[in-house]
């Protein structure tokens, strides 16, 4: 961690605490994300992964605790006023308009990052100013050529790309990406990886995700989730070969972690 | 929302056709030897004009509000009241109309719009039975019995005399085309781009930096004050105001016409109000006991004509 002092946190989560009833889903958990670097938060099930996306991007009220975004206190600070400071998420489950078009899916955020939306008359679908820069980032994304699609008509891979064009398009600096490769064959998991990996260096991440082959092909750094506690965080090799991990984690599905470390070795 | 795909499909043209209808009743009627529909179809241009204003808040939105009619009875009252006290200056009572019902929207939606779901509809119409007592109570303004007009709205314009019914109905016209013209802008603007993303997705529209809160209670208002209006054409177009034009079963009928006309469609609240003003009408001229045709009937609709009217004569779904 002393590489991370030097250098301010982009995002420092401090002590925070969650509980549902009786369940505590996030327990005085602290973790810092260095700019410019894809951090990886992982856990088995029920490890309260979303909870932390939750309440870091302000989704969710933390019971207990602090965060700070670029060495601002974010702790109260609303799920739309964090997006405007350059905090955007994506959803482990699919989170677009399923009515609107893929286009008016991405104008949508361009239209919230121009300011206010309390314009009552022009027509959206002739507003240069959102349709060119939505069809532009549909473009980098790879899917231009959906543009006037429905979101909810396309393949599933897609629609997880248009889940991340989504927070893409409100210009963040930074990204919390929960569980990008959700639900895709492994096939379509390569896309994603490879799609993420343009994304690095222009965008600090914070990846939670099941995926052991994406979590070692990309994380700069991981962080071990069990039960809402920390358990080890560190660079990916000293996360493959830590104990606890093994035990508590990486023992459940070796295969997948041996696959994982291979990835992960051509990544380093 | 794509005007040009809605303009080429069945349930536009038959709105078309009610349009025309509307336009040229006070000739076409008479002529029919049918006079009695002009006044019939006058109400029914009221009644579009305050199911359109329900629509965008319902239909675009999502927020089911089962006390919508009690803005009719803001805008009756207005001029009810004014007019009582001798106040018959047409803008003074659309001033107070208007505002009074954006007042009243404003205070509503900021305490109904922080529930979801069947807490929104009962509260919106717990807070619409407060005016509406208000109104049954008030023993000066004819209580249950209501109160007369003895003088229409005068906006002092010398060849614009409401008094005149072919004034007073082109006016009404003119208002029901200006209403559809408003929600059309509105549903395709950004600020409708946000209402209607709100319905589908609040928490992705948060998420991608829009405080959905404000937005929703900005279109609550703008719907509150359309269906002031209404009342305040209402109002005049009757001569009478009583508690019964803002009863919790105007509000329920107001969320019929917009379901049997087509959710979320530009024309589906002026065809819905037409289509169930004019059966009504026609079964209670048929028999005494219609209601119980007309029950049925609504049932029926409501189970096999998902997306009403327009639903009905455009085979694919509604879109948003």
């Amino acid at each position: 961690m002393s590489d991370a002092a030097a250098t301010s946190p982009a995002l420092e989560a401090r002590s925070l605490v969650k509980t549902f009833g009786g369940l505590t889903a996030t327990d005085n958990l602290s973790l810092e994300v260095a700019p410019g670097e894809i951090h990886a938060v992982i856990g088995p099930n029920g490890a309260g992964k979303t909870t932390l996306v939750n309440i870091l991007s302000g989704l969710m009220k933390p019971d207990g605790g602090a965060m700070l975004f670029r060495g601002r206190d974010i702790t109260r600070l609303s799920a739309p006023a964090r997006v405007k400071a350059g905090l955007a998420r994506s959803f482990q489950i699919t989170s677009i308009f399923r009515d609107f078009t893929v286009l008016e899916n991405v104008m949508l955020p361009v239209q919230a990052k121009q300011g206010h939306s309390y314009r009552f008359w022009g027509r959206t679908d002739r507003d240069a100013r959102l349709t060119g820069p939505a069809q532009d980032l549909l473009e980098r994304v790879g899917l231009g050529e959906r543009a006037n699609v429905r979101a909810g008509d396309l393949a599933y891979g897609e629609q997880r790309q248009l889940e991340i064009a989504i927070a893409l398009a409100t210009e963040p600096s930074f990204l919390l990406l929960d569980e990008p490769m959700a639900g895709m064959g492994p096939e379509e998991s390569q896309g994603m990886i490879a799609f993420l990996k343009a994304l690095k260096g222009d965008y600090t991440m914070l990846l939670v995700e099941h995926d052991m082959d994406a979590v070692f092909a990309l994380a700069d750094r991981i962080t071990v989730l069990v039960y809402g506690r920390v358990i080890a965080t560190g660079a990916p090799d000293a996360i493959r070969n830590d104990p606890d991990v093994r035990a508590a984690y990486l023992g459940d599905d070796a295969g997948d972690g041996e696959a994982g470390a291979d990835t992960g070795g051509e990544a380093a | 929302m794509n005007m040009r795909a809605e303009l080429r499909n069945p349930a536009t043209i038959f709105a078309l056709l009610v349009m025309a209808l509307f336009a040229t009743g006070p000739f076409l009627m008479p002529a029919l030897d049918e006079p009695f529909y002009v006044i019939v179809f006058a109400r029914i241009m009221v009644w579009g004009i305050a199911a359109i204003s329900l629509n965008l808040i319902m239909g675009y939105g999502g927020m089911i509000s089962f006390g919508h009619a009690v803005y009719l009875g803001i805008g009756g009252y207005t001029v009810g009241i004014l007019a009582f006290h001798g106040v018959t200056d047409g803008w003074t009572q659309l001033a107070v109309a208007v505002f009074g019902s954006a007042f009243i929207a404003f205070v509503f939606g900021a305490i109904s719009l922080r529930t979801r779901g069947v807490y929104f509809i009962m509260i919106t119409l717990a807070l619409a039975q407060m005016i509406f007592f208000l109104s049954v109570s008030a023993e000066r303004y004819g209580s249950d019995d209501g109160l007369n007009i003895l003088s229409r709205s005068d906006f002092g314009v010398g060849f614009f005399d409401l008094e005149d019914q072919m004034t007073m109905y082109y006016t009404i016209f003119a208002v029901l085309l200006l209403a559809l013209l408003v929600s059309w802008r509105i549903v395709g603007s950004r600020f409708g781009n946000v209402i209607r993303a709100a319905k589908s997705n609040e928490t992705r529209v948060q998420a991608v930096g829009v405080a959905t809160y404000r937005y929703r209670l900005t279109a609550f208002v703008i719907a509150g004050v359309m269906c002031g209006i209404a009342g305040l054409l209402q109002a005049n177009l009757e001569r009478f105001v009583s508690p019964d034009m803002m009863s919790w079963p105007r509000s329920g009928e107001l969320i019929f016409m917009v379901v049997l006309g087509g959710m979320s469609t530009i024309f589906g609240p002026v065809t819905g109000a037409f289509v169930y003003l004019m059966v009504s009408d026609f079964l209670a001229e048929w028999t005494i006991h219609w209601h119980i045709v007309f029950g049925p009937l609504l049932v029926l609709v409501v189970l096999f004509a998902r997306g009403g009217i327009a639903g009905l004569l455009d085979r694919k779904p509604a879109r948003e």
